[in-house]
């Protein structure tokens, strides 16, 4: 008992001091990014219900309500790019670019890079185009012709978290978590970027390493 | 009127080559693209496993670590992580359910990159695999709070080592896009 009040006693402090009490996957967690275009909120990656495909889904723009995510758009001068090591030196070896135009996101890559790092030049042309799903349409999925499936539109947030009650104990005024506990996140939605492509076209000996970065062109 | 015909086909086939022939129907030009060779040099956001900008990174490093390439996050972030995983536990962090001490957690934890099997099953944990990946529906934050409060047996201080939320708010698709419909 006492360790536990160590513990979230120090966990307070430690927050506080941070200066981030919240902790939302990545929602929101710097200022630079918060409440822009290039805030990511989640990057999951598993194997579609093909399992000889992988899924890559990069989420931004999080904690949106109904009334918002009716307004809400991709931005043109933003990427979103899911890099990808194969070789195992956490440099990427192939990219997957989204980039927004006119109501459509077109989808680059698999492809190696032009450079790594943190600048990227879209590159080629698009694998697949597909155009924005409308908040309260059906998704609208592309195909290409190698494969590869694609999806872009508002969807509700996938992540899951009591925040409140984290709030609460990070904050002293609670000892622990309820049970059963509250989602925070619940009825909130995101913009969505969903790519499905098989897994031969990942070049993997087994094991990939995955980040997902925003970035704008201006 | 065959010399002029001829005139008309010749210079609609030059307009064509200058991409200009645009009332020939028959001529579809393939369409360019209109984001090629753009160029997106500012960084915004960067992300590999969840919850670790917000809850291993400091204020003072919280910009600097979304625009540290992942090949170099070890070195400058390992010991940070480690220092604030003690500051968490009141310094008495020892091992966690993996066997991993402090150094070793912290170790894995500051590259910030999603570890992903393309042979197997993907999860983050499932109690059986580890960070082969992340689902739509796997439970990260109850993983990320047992690794870092549950101890050597996950049992350590209970009442932190699980949320009690368990799922999403809404239930995943089986098929593409797999993600629920806004609300």
């Amino acid at each position: 008992m006492k360790k536990t009040k160590l513990i979230i006693a120090s966990a307070a402090m430690v927050f506080a001091l941070g200066g981030g009490i919240l902790w939302a996957s990545d929602h929101a967690d710097a200022p630079n990014v918060k409440g822009k275009s290039t805030d990511i909120t989640d990057l999951y990656v598993f194997q579609g219900a093909n399992t000889d495909n992988m899924v890559f889904v990069g989420n931004v723009q999080g904690l949106m309500s109904p009334t918002t995510t009716a307004t809400a758009s991709f931005d043109e001068n933003t990427m979103i790019e899911f890099k990808i090591d194969n070789t195992g030196d956490n440099v990427e070896d192939l990219v997957i670019q989204c980039v927004y135009k006119a109501g459509k996101m077109y989808i680059y890559g698999p492809v190696k890079p032009a450079s790594t790092g943190l600048s990227s030049t879209v590159v080629g042309t698009a694998s697949v185009v597909v155009p924005v799903t409308p908040y309260g349409s059906s998704p609208v999925i592309a195909t290409s012709s190698t494969g590869i499936k694609a999806f872009a539109g508002p969807r509700d947030d996938p992540f899951f978290f009591d925040l409140d009650q984290f709030h609460k104990i990070v904050g002293g005024t609670a000892s622990g978590f309820n049970s059963p506990g509250t989602d925070s996140f619940a009825g909130t939605n995101v913009m969505s970027v969903v790519v499905e492509v098989p897994k031969t076209m990942l070049n993997s000996t087994g094991k990939l390493g995955v980040w997902l970065q925003t970035k704008q062109n201006h | 009127m065959k010399k002029n015909f001829y005139t008309i086909i010749t210079l609609c086939a030059l307009a064509v080559a200058l991409g200009a022939c645009h009332n020939d129907n028959k001529v579809v030009p393939t369409p360019s693209d209109p984001n090629t060779g753009k160029v997106f040099s500012i960084p915004g956001d960067q992300v590999g496993r969840p919850g670790i900008a917000t809850v291993f990174v400091g204020a003072a490093d919280k910009e600097n670590f979304n625009v540290t390439i992942p090949s170099l996050m070890g070195p400058l972030y390992q010991t940070k992580f480690q220092t604030q995983l003690q500051a968490l536990n009141g310094g008495a962090y020892t091992k966690n359910i993996l066997g991993l001490d402090a150094a070793g957690f912290t170790g894995v934890l500051a590259t910030d990159v999603l570890n992903v099997s393309t042979t197997g099953k993907t999860t983050y944990y499932d109690g059986t695999n580890v960070l082969t990946g992340r689902n739509l529906s796997d439970d990260v934050i109850d993983v990320s709070l047992i690794l870092i409060f549950g101890g050597p047996t996950g049992g350590s201080n209970p009442t932190l080592t699980s949320d009690h939320v368990d799922h999403n708010d809404k239930p995943f698709l089986t098929s593409f896009p797999y993600e629920a419909a806004p609300w």
